[in-house]
């Protein structure tokens, strides 16, 4: 059994048991529409974990997502209504707008080799800056693009739908798995997540790598903010406040090492999918707070911290033992 | 050089010169490598070895010079231009990543694709296939940190090898494995030598020069003390040209025997810790010089760092001059009882570079009266004064950064710091390494008045002339043992050099 693997069976076991408590108590919640609905509403936050991902692994942290995705809702329902943009046009300036932010967040951070917590901090701010300057109001979508976007979906067996922005989380997912594991750049991105200095000396190309991560996340970032748009028609400069907290969240559940260097693309698919999963049984249930979610997320984290832990002290006690 | 082809060196230094501020690191060294030939690379700490060898990895840029590769100038701009050149270089502590797998180690950056797409099984087969050379039969899905030290040098010896092909450096790639290990490394560069590699060996374990170099070069103080055959020389020879003799002038008759009126000062018996030094008797008498002599990774250093709780002993005591029991476990301990340390690393160990001279002399009084009184800054200023004249430091005024002073000035003012807690025993570690003849001199009077006063010194050093200058007695360590005490007539470089060299204990007389 390959070591590498395990945090990523131990989030897989606990999704399937959290199902199976879920299923046991409620047997509506095995259909294809909760899974569904699971799907469609946590489509933003799946697209900006996968970028987060990709951060964490290489070692870093991206905190401004969350105000990008509010900035996107803004940008995109100031755009449709003061000026005569296809939705389509202003979905590709937008994510330009927001690859270029993260690729310069990555560039300050290796060229002024500043702390990736400190550089997308001054970012958050920026960012939800920005919005409150095109708006500080709810601005409406409406826009007949926009209602064409919501419409499509795929019936599944069983009447559960699967939306469009579903659907393109879970290609973000398959795409952010094949870039991670099967490219180059993916390795780089874990060769420097396992050790900066090291990985110069292997000929990784730090900068590149670098700017390439941050300007992955601020992509995923302005997607996860046109399908937040898509999800909720409007755009909100206070919306998705504490996202990336989430999304780190996400990271971790899903087995991806929070030094770097470690997880997996699709454990942090199972992540937001178990996160998903106890906010729907909570509303399910009706009668408990929704606090429940955050203490029972707040749990879990820390389970997987200490599990992370126990498998690097067991590793190494191994390598002593097996000589 | 009037050399057919066939019997041009692979790589070739000429002259190579890298000054750093205040020291010159190499001074005009010339070093050549021929192709299948295990090549040893010797000198003490300072001497010169990892400058050279970040020189022709392109890692610093010399200041003189020229490296020849297969009779070609070359300038390689960094470890992976060198390793393009040919020149491919593997570090003590494996410089691979623990987190990826061996596969993935072994072609980072050199994956093989299809349509953009690294193929995992094919890159999977080519290290199984690249490792099957080696000997290793091993899972290469598995990460790196499944295996053990001795297999990572391997795998990394693979890659450096794979990725270059002509030249590969190691930079003491047997110090943290063990005799069987070394076994199965040494079976590897064998092989390697006889697919024609030229071989860089850093080591400072003789034996092992002895089992697998073919030719070794010794570099001393930043020069070139000469290039040998292995076959043609013996232990004592290698260890006189690594520690010999440059300081013939400073040798004078000393009153070497020791008075003993100053009674005990501190006796450790049994002394030692697990790993790190075995344990040892000691006895010190007020007033008295020992010096400390052996090789790099000896033990001496291990001696100091117990003996003042760096690293916590985990046998034996210490009691003082009355008996009285002496609680070691820490630095603070040894320093409230009187200990002082200044450490072979003035640059991490000792002095703080960015503050003043005033400060770091202020440093440790401080450390030992207690945070809760602070020392004015007249009396630190008057402090600083005094020693910066009483041990002639060469600076404009007590303000100016230590950082900025020359090595010898340096080590001036990490003697100051502990000499104004006046110490009774004062632990030395190369005091003058790194700095001219001219301080150098200094020092060592120093260290002669100070014992005049009563000061108990002990005092480890690789130059043995200057350990004949100024020891009472000399303890000689090898192998992490305390292997020889010499007292009186008998401190002379030849014994302490046939000490150091003996292959077994029992040899030493």
């Amino acid at each position: 059994m390959n070591a590498r693997f395990l945090p990523l069976l131990a989030t897989l076991a606990i999704f399937l048991v959290a199902y199976a408590i879920c299923y046991a108590q409620y047997p509506a919640m095995l259909s294809t529409r909760v899974i569904g609905n699971l799907l469609t509403d946590n489509a933003f936050l799946g697209i900006v974990a996968v970028g987060m991902t990709f951060v964490i692994l290489s070692g870093g942290i991206d905190l401004s997502v969350g105000s990008v995705i509010a900035f996107a809702g803004v940008f995109i329902a100031v755009m449709l209504r003061d000026t005569g943009l296809h939705p389509l046009v202003v979905f590709a300036l937008l994510l330009t707008l927001t690859t270029l932010f993260g690729a310069a967040m990555g560039a300050t951070i290796h060229f002024l080799e500043m702390p990736p917590f400190i550089v997308t901090l001054a970012g958050m701010f920026l960012a939800r800056g920005m919005a409150y300057v095109l708006s500080i109001d709810s601005v409406p979508i409406t826009h007949e693009f926009y209602d064409t976007l919501q419409k499509i979906y795929w019936l599944m067996p069983g009447k559960g739908r699967l939306t469009l922005i579903g659907g393109l989380m879970l290609l973000v997912f398959v795409a952010g798995a094949l870039l991670a594991h099967r490219t180059r750049f993916g390795m780089n991105v874990y060769a420097v997540g396992g050790g900066t200095h090291t990985a110069a000396l292997m000929g990784v190309p730090l900068g590149r790598t670098t700017v390439g991560i941050y300007a992955l996340s601020g992509f995923l970032a302005g997607l996860a903010g046109i399908v937040f748009s898509i999800y909720t028609s409007a755009g909100y400069s206070l919306a998705t406040v504490g996202v990336e907290l989430d999304a780190i969240a996400a990271v971790v559940i899903g087995g991806t090492l929070l030094t770097g260097g470690s997880g997996f693309v699709a454990g942090t698919l199972i992540g937001v999918m178990i996160m998903g999963l106890i906010q729907t049984y909570i509303i399910f249930d009706g009668t408990l707070s929704s606090w429940w979610t955050k203490i029972l997320i707040g749990m879990l984290l820390f389970a997987f911290i200490v599990l992370q832990k126990g498998l690097v002290w067991t590793t190494a006690k191994r390598r002593i033992a097996g000589g | 050089m009037p050399e057919s082809d066939a019997s041009q060196p692979l790589l070739r230094a000429r002259g190579v010169r890298k000054v750093f501020p205040g020291t010159i690191a190499l001074d005009g060294v010339d070093f050549s490598l021929a192709a299948g030939e295990v090549h040893a690379l010797l000198g003490e700490n300072g001497a010169g070895k990892s400058t050279l060898i970040k020189c022709l990895t392109g890692a610093y840029r010399r200041d003189g010079g020229e490296i020849l590769l297969d009779g070609k100038a070359i300038d390689p701009k960094g470890t992976v231009d060198a390793q393009n050149y040919g020149i491919g270089t593997v570090y003590q502590e494996v410089n691979l990543l623990a987190n990826l797998t061996v596969a993935e180690n072994l072609s980072l950056g050199h994956q093989p694709t299809r349509f953009g797409m690294i193929s995992t099984r094919r890159m999977n087969a080519h290290a199984r296939e690249v490792l099957s050379h080696y000997g290793l039969e091993i899972d290469v899905t598995r990460t790196l940190d499944s295996y053990s030290v001795a297999v990572q040098q391997v795998i990394a010896i693979a890659r450096a090898v794979t990725l270059s092909g002509k030249v590969l450096i190691l930079d003491e790639p047997t110090a943290s494995l063990d005799a069987q290990e070394v076994e199965m490394l040494f079976t590897v560069i064998r092989s390697l030598r006889e697919r024609g590699l030229g071989i860089v060996f850093i080591s400072h374990f003789l034996d092992q020069i002895f089992r697998i170099c073919d030719r070794l070069t010794v570099l001393r103080n930043g020069r070139l003390v000469g290039t040998e055959t292995t076959s043609a020389i013996d232990r004592v020879d290698l260890v006189n040209m690594m520690l010999g003799r440059e300081l013939e002038h400073e040798v004078r008759s000393h009153g070497k025997i020791h008075s003993g009126t100053g009674g005990t000062r501190l006796s450790f018996s049994g002394f030692g810790r697990r790993g790190r030094i075995e344990p040892f008797n000691l006895e010190i008498q007020a007033g008295e010089v020992v010096g400390v002599a052996g090789l790099l990774g000896s033990g001496r250093t291990e001696t100091a760092e117990v003996l003042f709780g760096v690293a916590a002993h985990d046998s034996g005591k210490a009691t003082d001059g009355d008996g009285t029991a002496l609680n070691l476990a820490s630095p603070r301990d040894a320093i409230a009882a009187g200990f002082g340390f200044c450490p072979e690393d003035r640059k991490t160990d000792g002095v703080i570079a960015d503050l003043s001279v005033r400060e770091n002399i202020a440093l440790a009084l401080q450390a030992r009266i207690g945070w809760m009184r602070r020392i004015s800054d007249r009396e630190q200023k008057a402090m600083a004064n005094d020693y910066i004249r009483k041990l002639d430091i060469r600076t404009p005024d007590a303000e100016k950064p230590v950082g900025l002073l020359s090595g010898g000035n340096q080590q001036k003012v990490m003697l100051a710091r502990w000499l104004v807690t006046n110490p009774s025993f004062l632990i030395l570690d190369e005091p003058t390494r790194g700095i001219d003849v001219g301080a150098h001199a200094e020092i060592i009077r120093l260290i002669e008045d100070l014992c005049t006063q009563g000061m108990s010194l002990l005092v480890i050093s690789s130059e043995l002339d200057e350990l004949v200058a100024y020891s009472h007695r000399v303890i000689v360590v090898r192998d992490r043992h305390h292997v020889a005490e010499l007292t009186g007539a008998d401190i002379t470089t030849d014994n302490m050099v046939r000490a150091i060299a003996a292959p077994d204990r029992e040899a030493v007389a």
